[in-house]
């Protein structure tokens, strides 16, 4: 019986796994990975910048950097991060056994991997893409861009893409169907709101993408005209293809973030989340307006001032749902009884750092003043404070929240808090310079700049922070080796928290609850309100709510089995993306291994012979 | 794993609901770039030079038929009737593969005629959005294929009617979106 076989730990045993809780420590593990990787690639670039017309790095190599880190953060380092957490908390916040398709989500898993491998594939051949991140046309059609490099962004990008609508369909589909009983909508924790949100945006926003690559590509190889000018066709199409899902794509990004304080911070506050419906309806329309608003990044490309003032305006109103969201948890800590934990720190950290690359997101909301702020640091500065400020503060909040649960071990406060305080400082010292070395005019994607601009002691400063991001992984490595070697156990609710993962062991077993949990409030595990009468005898909480798992399931517990074949689907599609590279073989070759896999992956038995 | 579900909807019929949504944009994509780029064509040969309206009338015709097969074959096979839900799944994957080869018919003629993929915009628009199309309808005629052999080999039958269901989603809105290619492209011409 699935339940009482031993967990196996050897590879083919994470080859081949279903569990969605192996399968974000996978997706942890190489989106870290990958961030140091753009990290390192960012580490460069400010080592070439340190002072003006250095000439530690080419024009040519700084344009494929620039191109590398920006699509490594944002594909392979942030989604997956993102991704890792809705895999480890949704289902255990939703008190399910898996995803609603535990296959599914492991070819997420590897087409996500085989994408960012096949992009780094490119630096050996040293054919990189150097067409930034966004890749605009016709800059990067096959006239201008000759090598491969742009071949290897859009094929790892469509590859990669796939398992990402994947991901969002199967956690939509786990959200929304997968919930424990008594656990309504209005219940969730909301983290789960927002991975529920993320994965709507994620199965809305990426199919535009997807018609752009596929353009592209099509340029590119086949000699289509979708972006030729000569032919009768808008190369700005691409802008509005690409950005119709990137800005959606910074609130897939952020959201998940927002979604982890606002679990964080009432839990190390000692209070209920302020506004809670007010808090999940303002994701929701950060979602929606988050549709509207994509030309003001094209704002400097003349659409007319009726467009560029709609969608300025569109712009400014996502400032409210935010805004309610950052003073909904100001009023959450306000009058709590504060626990300044690593995670709490990190909480706080985001609702400061963010509010000051939202302030300046306003800033540039509006056309005129963004027509002086477009493509100078000042953006730079902008999204590098939204995006660390925001997007990984929440990742390092949820990181030192949820490690206990994952691990079962502790980490250690003090160098969790050097750790904060370091990157809370890189991030600072590296980005708050820019916002002057923008408005004093220095362009981005530029590889040097000339001296007596008034620019060289900014970019002094930018990059001695970028030192001190390096620095800032000192004490988190310390830690991770600390903890490995001698953290303390945690026990299943080390931080008193109110949601339902925190009732099953730490790490929890393989099957996640031993009794599925009936849910009759929000917040389950704090019961402030509980009719006396409904109490059961001694300390326990009355309530539906048992506050332990039982150490064994009272009856078998049916688990999906383990596969090979959603690895050897992933495969197929690596080799149909390598033979797109110009080898019509490869590309049927890999075509028959992808249908092979699907074939045997539809009549395979999902579940244990005892299922059936 | 399968019980019942939090909106009473099985996972995968959930799933199915869930993709044709992400399908929509993709195919809204596609169709608003025909769109936009309808009349801006600067090289001949033109598209009302070559659309052949009765002709692609006609497959477009065996394509609706075939969401009405689909329909009788999950009538068929919820009522247990594996003869008819053989009869009308083929008949189904038939309609598709007619469809299919109308298709490429059109296809070869427009390369013959000096429209190859490469050509102009409108080739360039024309093909990847019917041929996205395509492949989709493809996709679907192998799909009820596996599901009319496995009728045949009797691994198939009204347990099974939610499988069938979930295909009949997929392939009607695939008709559906023929629907609003061939108003848009042939009848808007």
């Amino acid at each position: 019986m699935a339940m009482t076989e031993a967990h196996s730990t050897g590879i083919w045993s994470w080859l081949t796994t279903v569990d969605h809780k192996r399968i974000a420590i996978m997706y942890f593990v190489v989106g870290f990975a990958f961030l140091l990787v753009a990290g390192f690639e960012g580490q460069l670039i400010r080592l070439q910048l340190a002072a003006p017309e250095r000439s530690f790095l080419d024009p040519d190599l700084y344009n494929q950097l620039f191109t590398m880190h920006g699509t490594t953060m944002v594909f392979f380092a942030g989604m997956p991060l993102v991704v890792a957490f809705f895999n480890f908390v949704v289902p255990l916040q939703i008190g399910a056994r898996d995803v609603a398709f535990p296959r599914l989500n492991a070819f997420s898993f590897w087409v996500f991997l085989f994408g960012g491998l096949f992009l780094y594939a490119s630096v050996p051949l040293r054919m990189m893409p150097d067409g930034g991140w966004f890749a605009y046309m016709p800059l990067t059609n096959r006239e201008y861009s000759p090598g491969l490099g742009i071949d290897f962004y859009v094929l790892s990008l469509l590859i990669s893409g796939v398992g990402s609508i994947a991901g969002g369909l199967n956690f939509l589909v786990t959200i929304l169907n997968m919930r424990a009983p008594g656990m309504t909508f209005m219940r969730m924790p909301l983290f789960t709101w927002m991975a529920l949100i993320v994965s709507a945006l994620i199965l809305l926003a990426f199919p535009p993408f997807t018609v752009g690559l596929i353009f592209m590509l099509f340029d590119r190889s086949f000699g289509t005209h979708f972006f030729d000018a000569a032919a009768g066709a808008d190369p700005i199409l691409w802008q509005h293809l690409f950005w119709v899902f990137g800005h959606p794509e910074v609130y897939i990004l952020i959201l998940p973030a927002f979604g982890i304080v606002s679990d964080v911070i009432p839990t190390f506050s000692r209070k209920i989340l302020f506004g809670y419906p007010v808090v999940v309806f303002s994701g929701v329309l950060i979602a929606f307006l988050g549709f509207g608003v994509w030309v003001h990044h094209m704002f400097s490309v003349g659409l007319g001032p009726v467009v560029n003032a709609v969608f300025g305006g569109a712009t400014m109103l996502i400032a409210i749902p935010t805004g309610i969201k950052i003073f909904n948890w100001i009023a959450t800590m306000w009058g709590g009884r504060l626990r300044f934990r690593t995670a709490m720190l990190y909480a706080a950290g985001l609702v400061a750092t963010f509010t000051i690359g939202g302030l300046s997101g306003v800033m540039h909301s509006s056309p005129p003043a963004d027509l002086q702020q477009t493509d100078t640091y000042f953006v730079v500065a902008h999204f590098h404070y939204v995006l660390i400020g925001g997007t990984v503060f929440g990742l390092f909040c949820g990181f030192y929240y949820w490690f206990p649960k994952a691990t079962g071990r502790m980490l250690h406060e003090g160098l969790g808090k050097a750790h904060f305080w370091l990157t809370f400082l890189a991030l600072n010292v590296t980005f708050f310079p820019m916002h002057f070395s923008g408005l004093l005019g220095m362009p981005r994607r530029t590889y040097t700049y000339a001296e007596g601009l008034g620019l060289d002691i900014f970019n002094l400063i930018s990059t001695i922070g970028a030192f001190i991001f390096t620095l800032s992984f000192v004490p988190l490595v310390w830690n991770l080796w600390r903890t490995w070697r001698r953290g303390e156990a945690a026990g299943p609710n080390p931080w008193d928290a109110s949601t339902l993962e925190w009732t099953t062991a730490s790490p929890p077993p393989h099957y996640n609850f031993a009794e599925i949990p009936t849910v009759d409030r929000r917040d389950p595990l704090w019961h402030p309100y509980i009719e006396p009468e409904s109490r059961d005898e001694g300390d326990e909480p009355g309530g539906a709510v048992p506050r332990r798992q039982p150490d064994e399931p009272p009856e078998p517990v049916v688990m999906p089995n383990p596969s090979y074949w959603p690895l050897v689907l992933a495969v197929g599609m690596l080799l149909m993306t390598i033979g797109a590279l110009g080898s019509l073989g490869l590309t049927l070759f890999g075509l028959l291994v992808t249908a092979v896999g699907l074939f045997a992956w539809a009549f395979e038995p999902p579940f244990g012979e005892e299922a059936h | 794993m399968e019980g019942p579900t939090s909106t009473g909807i099985p996972n995968r019929k959930l799933a199915m609901w869930t993709f044709i949504g992400s399908e929509c944009m993709l195919f809204g994509t596609l169709i608003a770039t025909y769109m936009i780029y309808r009349g801006r064509n600067l090289v001949p040969p033109y598209p009302h030079d070559l659309l052949n309206i009765p002709f692609i009338t006609v497959t477009t015709f065996v394509l609706l038929m075939s969401s009405l097969m689909m329909v009788l074959a999950l009538a068929a096979v919820q009522r247990n009737d594996l003869r008819a839900t053989k009869l009308w799944l083929g008949l189904t994957a038939l309609f598709g593969l007619i469809f299919l080869g109308g298709q490429y018919y059109e296809f070869s003629h427009f390369v013959h005629e000096g429209l190859p993929l490469s050509r102009n915009l409108f080739s360039s628009t024309f093909f990847v959005l019917t041929g996205t199309h395509g492949a989709h309808v493809a996709g679907g005629v192998i799909w009820l294929s596996t599901l009319l052999v496995r009728t045949v080999n009797g691994k198939l039958d009204a347990r099974h009617a939610e499988t069938v269901e979930i295909a009949g989603l997929y392939w009607h809105f695939v008709d559906v979106v023929w629907i609003i290619l061939f108003t848009l492209i042939y009848l808007l011409v």
